[in-house]
This record gives structure tokens, sequence and C-alpha cells, in this order.
């Protein structure tokens, strides 16, 4: 082979790693910019951040995993990621709708409610038809091991913040979930819960994630949805003025 | 043209030996010197308790026993090049050496006792301090003296037992001495014996209290003890050292040492509000490791128990692992 030949063999080959290589970047970098982050803007020192966790999802590639909702401040409508931004050193009220059934925690110790402003939340329950079963109830511990009473957790380690979300009960876990998501009050059983806490005085994101091994069909229920963002796994971007 | 070969005699009746020696024990001292007074008291993971000051004492031992044979390795790899280099001109062969009795028999008998050195003095480290603060399993060789006692208060001599659980990515911290109530946060009583059962409800993990000099691996269904002593008062950093899972690198948070009396005020109050809001009675009887497929509240193994968990059907279903 002469040395033309092999400088243009050497020369393909380079191009084609690189090409490769690029490739994959665009393709992960791509992918995980997809992902929408929802913007919350304070409003006299407050925030509302309102989120959905549904027994499955609208996306087309794993449409079985359970996962997140964060509603859009500016047209209420639910955007299926779990990328959300708020101010720093603000206070931040958070109302989840829980729609998905209840699963047992695996460290029942995540039942407490941590970080919160008292360190509870209020809970209202509400049947298929509409009817508030339990109303209002400030609770400061939700025993995901006693009944069927935890869906899921909203829970930041950064930031000591530990919430278990209340799920319907266990009659309505078991036959009449959601079945479409962006699930709808409207002839579904679902938990409401609110609560409140303080923003960090400075900017960083921060990780937040379910605690109950939800990710059924993964090895101890941690993998799938659990640990992918835009469904169990999120992150709370805290934006400094 | 005439060829011109020349030998090295006159250099090979230098002293090189003297000469060798005399410049590396000057390098040695001055470099286990500068190690041991400049450098130790900055050696990783500082001296916040007995297990960090000794690791720290055990790496300066070892750069001080280290230094002198990297000072010679390239103390005569330099006199070689600059003292015994061909010269221009000089195109013959080196010495032919068949064997040296004297080299041979230095070099085994330095590199056995290196060896055996390092030998006694890593087993007299990892005795001397109960195992240098490394997990030692369930049934500890070497046991860190102290009064074991149901209940611990300030001022005694009561060794403080603390549950360390890892599950993916977080950790928490159980203390059976007061009530069995749990926190995420690590608190530890300063000059008190600690005893760390670690142990793990999901994947492999490892507790690693970086400024303690404490690292144990969090296993599923083990107890793996660790100990140690702080002896200031200070912060802490918890890290997870095993790699496990995507959110690895995010499996962290921050433990505090306190005074005693600090430490029973806080541990009470937690026991206290735990007791009230109910959490302590949630929690599981106290346990050394756990199986998380048990819940002692519903009464089976969880795979047992239908109709109580998602969409996603159980956590474990049976046949696990399985893909989706």
């Amino acid at each position: 082979m002469s040395v033309a030949a092999r400088a243009a063999s050497l020369l393909v080959a380079f191009v084609a790693v690189v090409g490769l290589g690029v490739f994959v970047a665009l393709y992960y970098l791509g992918g995980a910019s997809a992902l929408p982050t929802v913007h919350y803007a304070a409003s006299g020192g407050q925030v509302n951040v309102t989120l959905q966790e549904d027994p499955q999802n609208n996306s087309a590639s794993k449409p079985d995993w359970v996962s997140y909702y964060v509603q859009d401040p500016g047209g209420g409508q639910w955007v299926h990621t779990t990328l959300f931004s708020v101010p720093a050193n603000t206070k931040v009220n958070v109302t989840i709708y829980g729609y998905d059934g209840c699963t047992p925690l695996r460290n029942n110790f995540f039942s407490q409610v941590q970080g919160t402003i008292g360190n509870t939340v209020t809970v209202s329950q509400f049947d298929q038809h509409g009817k508030e079963y339990v109303t209002g109830q400030t609770t400061s511990v939700i025993n995901a091991w006693a009944n069927c009473n935890a869906g899921h957790t909203f829970a930041i380690p950064g930031m000591n913040l530990y919430v278990p979300v209340a799920s319907p009960n266990a009659q309505l876990s078991a036959n009449n979930l959601c079945s479409s998501s962006p699930c709808t009050p409207q002839g579904n059983p679902y938990a409401r819960e609110t609560f409140s806490f303080m923003s960090p005085a400075h900017g960083g994101v921060f990780r937040w994630q379910c605690l109950i091994p939800c990710g059924g069909g993964y090895l101890d229920g941690n993998g799938g949805p659990m640990q992918t963002l835009g469904y169990m796994m999120g992150e709370m971007d805290v934006v400094s003025s | 043209m005439t060829t011109t070969t020349t030998t090295t005699e006159p250099a090979a009746e230098a002293p090189h030996g003297r000469r060798l020696f005399g410049i590396w024990l000057i390098l040695a001292l001055a470099a286990d010197l500068a190690i041991w007074f400049a450098w130790k008291p900055h050696l990783p993971p500082g001296d916040m308790s007995d297990s960090a000051r000794h690791q720290q004492f055990d790496i300066a031992v070892l750069a001080v026993s280290a230094a002198p044979v990297i000072i010679f390795v390239l103390l005569y790899f330099s006199y070689s090049i600059v003292v015994w280099r061909a010269r221009p001109g000089d195109d013959g062969d080196g010495e032919p050496i068949y064997g040296n009795t004297k080299v041979q028999a230095t070099w085994i008998i330095g590199t056995t006792l290196i060896v055996l050195w390092l030998f006694v003095f890593g087993t007299v480290e990892l005795a001397g301090t109960a195992g240098a603060g490394a997990g030692e399993g369930p049934s500890p060789v070497w046991k860190l003296a102290g009064v074991t006692s149901a209940t611990w208060s300030p001022g005694g001599k009561t060794m403080l037992d603390v549950q360390v659980i890892g599950q993916q990515w977080t950790w928490t911290f159980r203390y059976p001495q007061f009530g069995g109530m749990e926190s995420t946060e690590l608190m530890l009583p300063v000059n008190t014996p600690v005893a760390f059962h670690v142990t793990s409800l999901d994947v492999i993990h490892s507790f690693w209290a970086y400024q303690l000099g404490v690292k144990a691996d969090a296993n599923p269904q083990v107890d793996n003890v660790a100990y140690t002593t702080a002896r200031t008062l200070g912060s802490v950093t918890v890290r997870c050292s095993e790699l496990c899972g995507i959110w690895h690198g995010a499996m962290f948070n921050y433990g505090h040492v306190v005074t005693q009396s600090a430490f029973g005020s806080w541990a009470a109050g937690v026991q206290a509000r735990e007791k009230t809001d109910g959490l302590l009675a949630a929690l599981p009887p106290f346990a050394l490791a756990y199986d998380p497929t048990v819940i002692p509240q519903l009464g089976a193994a969880l795979p047992k128990v239908d109709g109580i968990t998602g969409a996603a059907g159980y956590y474990y279903p049976p046949g696990d692992p399985v893909t989706p």
C-alpha cells in the first residue's frame, strides 16, 4: 500500500472515530436538552409549584413507567418533565396530585415529613366520583406501612427535604386508578397534598427523587423510572436573583 | 582511520560507593524530616478521630519508609547518567558481570526486611486501632475497648452504637440506645467510642466518613462493624464510595461531632419528636440487618402482599431481576 493510500485510510478511520464520538455526544446531550424546564416566578415572595404523579405516562418509549408531571404556571398545561426552577430564598408552596396507587417504603423512616415549614403536609383524598373522603388533614407522618397510604415520595436530600406523597386508598388503588396521562381529577381517585419550604438562599441545582422503590420490573425496584430524569428523578434549579 | 578503544578504569577507581551513600544519606534524611515535620500534619484524612490520626500516622510512616528507596533509585539513575555515561569516541562494551554475591545478598536481605517491616507494621496498626476504621464484618476481630449498654448518657464510657443505613441514594442513621430513633444527620459525641453498624436496604454501598477515617461496605442484610472515637468537634462529610447506580455521585450528606451534652440533648429531642408524631412506632424493631422485603406491620413478605402496591406492581416481583 502506498504512503498516500495509508494516509487516506488513517484519515478515514480518524474521521469515523471522531464522527462516532460526536454522534454519541450529540445523541445524549440532545436527549437531555429535549427535556423541558418549567420556570416558576415568585409573586409576593412566594412561588406555587404544582406536580402530579401518575401510574403511567404519555411518552412513546416508556409509557408504562410511573412518572411525575410539572404544571406550567403560564398556560396550566401538564408538562412531562421533572425539571423546574424556582427563585432563591423564596417560600415555595408545593401541591402534588397523587394519582398512583400505594407502595410500601423500603425504609419507613421516610414516612416522616421532614424539611417542610412546620414539618407537616396537608392531605386531601378523593374517590373517582370526586367525593372528598379525607379533608385537609395536616400530619407529620404518612405511615407507608400501616395501610395503603403513600404512593411515592418527593425528596430533595441536598436540602434535607423528605415528603411522603399520599395515594388513593387500598380499594381505589387496586381497581380504579387513572389510566391515561396526564391524569385529571374527573373520574379518577387521587390525593392532593400541599406543603411549603424555603428555597436555599443561594442558587444551585438540587436533585430530587422518589424513595419508594416504584421501578417495577427492575432490580430492587430502583431502576428504570426511579433513576431517570423526566420520570421519578428530577432536578430543581434554584435561581439566585 | 585509526580506531581508539578507551577503557573506564579511572572512573572505576573513584569511591563511587561511599560517594553515593553519602549523597543518599543526606537526601534521604532531608526528605524524611520534611515528610515527618512539614507534610504529616496536612496528610489525609486529618486528625479528627483516633482512626483518622492513625491513618495519618500510617501514611507518614510509609512515606518515610518509601522515600529513601525512591531517592536511592533516582540517585543511582542520575549518577549513572552523569558519571558512567559513554564519552565521545567510547565505542567499547561495558564490563561483563557474572554475579556479585555482595550485591545479591544485600538485595535479598534489604527487600526481605522492607516487606517484613510493612507486614508487621500494618498488622500492628490494624490490631492496635480496632481495624483502623475499616469495616470488619459482623464479628470484628479487633474490637474497640468500651462499655456496652442498652442506654447512653453523657459523661460515661459507654460505647455509642450507630446503625448506618444506605439506600439508593441517601444515608440514614439509627440510634438503638435512643429508642431506635433514626435521622438523616450523623451526629456523634466527642471523646466517645463509637461502633458503626453499616448495612444497606438495596444494593452495595460504602459508608465513607472521610474526616473520621471510617470506611465500611454497606451490604444488604449484613452488619458490617467499624469503630472510631472522635477527638475534635467539627463537620464530617459522608459519601458513598461504592458505585451504586447512576446517582451514586449525589449520595452524600454531612455529619457533626458535638459535645457529649449537646449530643445527648439532640438525641433525646429527636427521640421525643419521633415518639410524639408516631414515627418510632412505625419503624421496624431495631435489628442489626434488615430484609426489606419483610414488613413486620404488614405481617408478610412484601411479594405476598398483593393489592397494596402501586400500578407498577410489587417492588420485588417474583423472578427479580428481570427486564421490563
